[in-house]
């Protein structure tokens, strides 16, 4: 059979949503069977709190990606977001800190689409700008010091334990995922993402805002580092402005290895859920495993290779 | 005359469609060759094939006798064939001199040799009389130059054989005739050119042969001594009708005017363009490829914004800002080219078919899947799309169900006016017969229809009343019994060259 044939027969999208799954289960069968202390409920409480900051931004950033644009300003977003959320608890009450974190992940991701819709920069530099700006803000807000909360009801949201053993930490990114998926699987604004990346100008002439619905994008992504931020601040009472920086790029790799397109319009929250998840199980297989954890970098750079050339391979049979 | 290239039996076909078949052809050292045809007679299809581009399905191509296979432009090249494409390939940040010798620069062990450079440019600069500055860059320059520049190219390369596809569609009436004189000389000096052109003045003025194309096929290769512009035309439009048309139902004589735009105009676009279309009336728009066609659907449609002109629907002035607006009014559009602007091409049928009305199928912003399944349901089956499943991707459907679903998303409500531009392009013959049944069925009902199709055939085929444009302006109209020979003569006019100023 050709490769053409072959390529056929076993369909795009089938691949697509497979290949994650099975790299997944395959993982985790093997640690499984590896190692006595991976099919653990504290194993897998750790791993879930541990991510639960990346997982947000990933599922922010899948959308984003579907969508036809990148977010390269959710490291600088959290970093900005757990700053305030600290600043205002020192002010105001604890809960108030984190809410005002996370308005402020929604209020810069807004922000994002404005500009991008204003000035028709390509998404990628125009949030790689934005990323700067607000890294700068979140300096500026801190004085280059880190702000410390004393007050122990701020430490509830990343610190404490929730149902199954797995803290609110866990239980927000779960949430989250489960109400990202239900909004782009099931509503008008989930359809208007996919036809917006996939294919913008069919979109366009078929009445959709393109840009009003990637800038709810950047708003959700936003939202999700908004989140993080709160997450993060909480965890460890404290923030300083560098706190998020580069966490966009581990965002962008758990996307892409969740099988979403970078070419847009493909992809699901949930393979991209998957897709942090087998981020996870790697690193947490080194550690049970006694590996030497500077190979962790190497299979992460070579799944994000595979996972791209995949779909492109997959994409140039269209 | 020494024979330079030829060209066997090549049969070459797109998705099902035969874009070129069986075609044979012989090209003479030292001459012009022309090309004509109608739009999609397969001309440039033949032209790409020569050049390089496309790989054909059947038969040979042979070049000095012998048979070669070309993988890329770059294989022609190689073999002396160069080409000058209607999308101008040059390197705009870059000199004259240095997109004239790109790839074949003089070095030294990779070091570029910057007087060499200039030598070899002011020698071919010399050859070819073009006296075209080395330093400037390309960007800065014309069409017309940068035409000349690409010509110069070619010749550094040794090149055989110049193919030009619609060499001077771009360029004024004296750029033209600078240009066709460039290519006597070219033919003088020893370098053949194939000429592709819609301008049967220029072919005959400038060719010593001439072959004709249509839907494919090569009717006729003559040398243009005993050829006319009408023996041309009609060789191209043929006497045989290839495809039967379903009968038309006049729309009503108290019909009443549906859309009527007066004096629309889009600086360098359109001019004064200015139709009514009454319900149950299908009014075509005929005209070459560029003319200005699927421009004026795109306008009335909102999808490009206008300088001037009204749009009135039944009898009320439209401020229309964009897709949505007209969508919402009743006016729907088909975008010339269904993969990049009709489809979402890797989603479903039914996601594509709702995608302009989902909030019909919506309750509180959840869509309901049942719903859309059922209206997908009707509406594939009574267009007959034929998919997998309507949860198939549109990709893996064929290029008339594609159209069909294309159809089917703007058929979900009943529109007041359907603006169709090339409805059956890369359409099996089965399917087309279907899509022709399902406009006049349109009409029928009372839908005002704006046809557009760059084959003549189906637009009076189909439309009650032609409109003839031509770069830009609406040029002619003919009422019901317009001959192909008079829709022809009126676009292929060439009494009003230069562009739309």
């Amino acid at each position: 059979m050709s490769v053409h044939a072959l390529r056929q027969r076993v369909g795009r999208i089938d691949v697509r949503d497979y290949g994650i799954v099975v790299a997944f289960l395959a993982l985790f069968v093997a640690l499984t069977l590896s190692s006595s202390n991976f099919f653990t409920q504290q194993n897998f409480a750790n791993i879930l709190d541990q991510w639960a900051a990346i997982g947000l931004l990933t599922i922010g950033e899948t959308i984003c990606i579907v969508a036809g644009v990148f977010d390269l300003s959710v490291g600088a977003m959290v970093s900005v977001s757990a700053v305030v959320a600290c600043k205002v608890a020192l002010s105001a009450s604890p809960t108030t800190g984190l809410l005002a974190g996370i308005a402020t992940g929604l209020g810069l991701g807004i922000a994002n689409g404005v500009v991008i819709h204003l000035t028709r920069i390509n998404s990628f530099i125009g949030t790689l700008a934005t990323s700067i700006v607000y890294a700068g803000l979140a300096v500026i807000i801190t004085g280059g010091n880190i702000v410390t909360v004393l007050n122990q009801g701020f430490g509830a949201l990343g610190q404490n334990e929730g149902p199954l053993g797995i803290k609110w930490t866990g239980w927000t990114f779960i949430v989250f995922a489960i109400l990202a998926t239900l909004l782009i699987s099931r509503t008008i604004f989930g359809r208007y993402v996919y036809a917006v990346g996939g294919n913008p100008e069919a979109a366009r002439l078929s009445g959709v805002r393109v840009d009003l619905i990637r800038g709810a994008c950047f708003a959700l992504s936003g939202t999700a580092a908004g989140l993080a931020g709160a997450l993060l601040a909480s965890r460890t009472m404290s923030a300083q402005a560098n706190l998020g920086a580069g966490m966009e790029l581990t965002a962008i790799s758990a996307a892409v290895v969740g099988g979403t397109s970078i070419f847009g319009g493909d992809g699901a929250v949930w393979r991209g859920f998957l897709g942090v998840m087998l981020l996870a199980i790697i690193g947490n297989g080194f550690n049970l495993l006694n590996i030497d954890t500077t190979y962790q970098q190497i299979v992460y750079g070579g799944l994000i290779l595979v996972a791209v050339a995949a779909d492109q391979l997959l994409r140039r049979r269209a | 005359m020494a024979e330079l290239l030829e060209v066997r039996g090549v049969s070459k076909s797109f998705g099902g469609v035969h874009a070129v078949v069986d075609a044979s052809l012989t090209l003479a050292a030292h001459s012009v060759h022309g090309i004509v045809g109608e739009n999609g007679a397969g001309k440039s299809t033949l032209s790409k094939i020569i050049s390089g581009v496309h790989a054909p399905d059947a038969g040979e191509v042979l070049v000095g006798g012998g048979t070669v296979r070309f993988h890329s432009p770059r294989d022609a090249l190689a073999h002396g064939i160069a080409t000058i494409a209607q999308e101008i390939a040059l390197v705009p940040r870059a000199t004259v001199a240095e997109n004239v010798l790109l790839g074949i620069e003089p070095n030294a062990a990779g070091v570029l040799r910057s007087r060499d450079l200039r030598r070899r440019f002011d020698e071919l600069n010399e050859r070819t009389g073009f006296s075209l500055a080395a330093n400037t860059r390309v960007g800065s320059l014309r069409t017309a130059e940068q035409q000349k520049v690409e010509i110069m190219r070619a010749i550094a390369r040794d090149a055989q054989l110049i193919v030009m596809d619609e060499p001077t569609a771009a360029l004024t009436r004296n750029e033209s005739a600078r240009l066709l004189e460039i290519v006597r000389q070219l033919a003088a000096s020893g370098t053949s050119v194939l000429l592709i052109s819609h301008y049967l003045d220029e072919v005959l003025d400038v060719c010593d042969t001439v072959t004709v194309m249509r839907d494919g096929h090569i009717v006729r290769t003559a040398p243009s001594a005993v050829e006319t512009p009408a023996t041309l035309v009609a060789a191209m439009v043929g006497r045989e009708v290839s495809l039967e048309y379903p009968a038309k139902v006049p729309p009503a004589e108290d019909a009443p005017t549906v859309l009527a735009v007066r004096g629309l105009r889009r600086a360098g676009v359109l001019e004064d363009i200015s139709l009514e279309v009454r319900a149950g009336e299908i009014v075509g728009l005929a005209g070459l490829v560029g003319s200005g066609r699927t421009e004026v659907a795109r306008a009335i449609f909102g999808a490009d914004p206008i300088d001037a002109g009204t749009i009135t629907l039944d009898g009320r002035e439209l401020r229309i800002r964009g897709p949505r607006q007209s969508a919402r009014h009743g006016i729907t559009m088909l975008p010339e080219s269904r993969k990049e602007q009709g489809l979402v091409m890797m989603r479903s049928v039914r996601e594509n078919v709702t995608l302009p009305t989902l909030r019909d199928f919506a309750t509180a912003g959840v869509v309901s899947r049942r719903r859309e399944r059922a209206r997908t349901g009707e509406l594939a089956h009574d267009l007959a799309i034929r998919a997998p499943s309507i949860d198939a991707p549109v990709s893996t459907l064929s290029g008339g169900n594609q159209q069909k679903t294309l159809f089917a998303k703007w058929l979900v409500r009943t529109p007041r006016i359907l603006i169709a531009d090339e409805p059956t392009r890369g359409v099996d013959v089965g399917a087309k017969r279907q899509i022709h049944e399902l406009i006049l069925g349109l009409a029928a009902q009372g839908m005002a229809v704006l046809l557009i199709s760059s084959e003549l055939e189906e637009v009076l085929g189909l439309a009650h009343r032609v409109l003839v444009m031509q770069r830009g302006r609406i040029v002619a109209e003919y009422d019901k019994e317009a001959t192909m020979e008079q829709v022809m003569a009126a676009a292929f006019a060439a009494d009003t060259a230069g562009a739309v100023s």
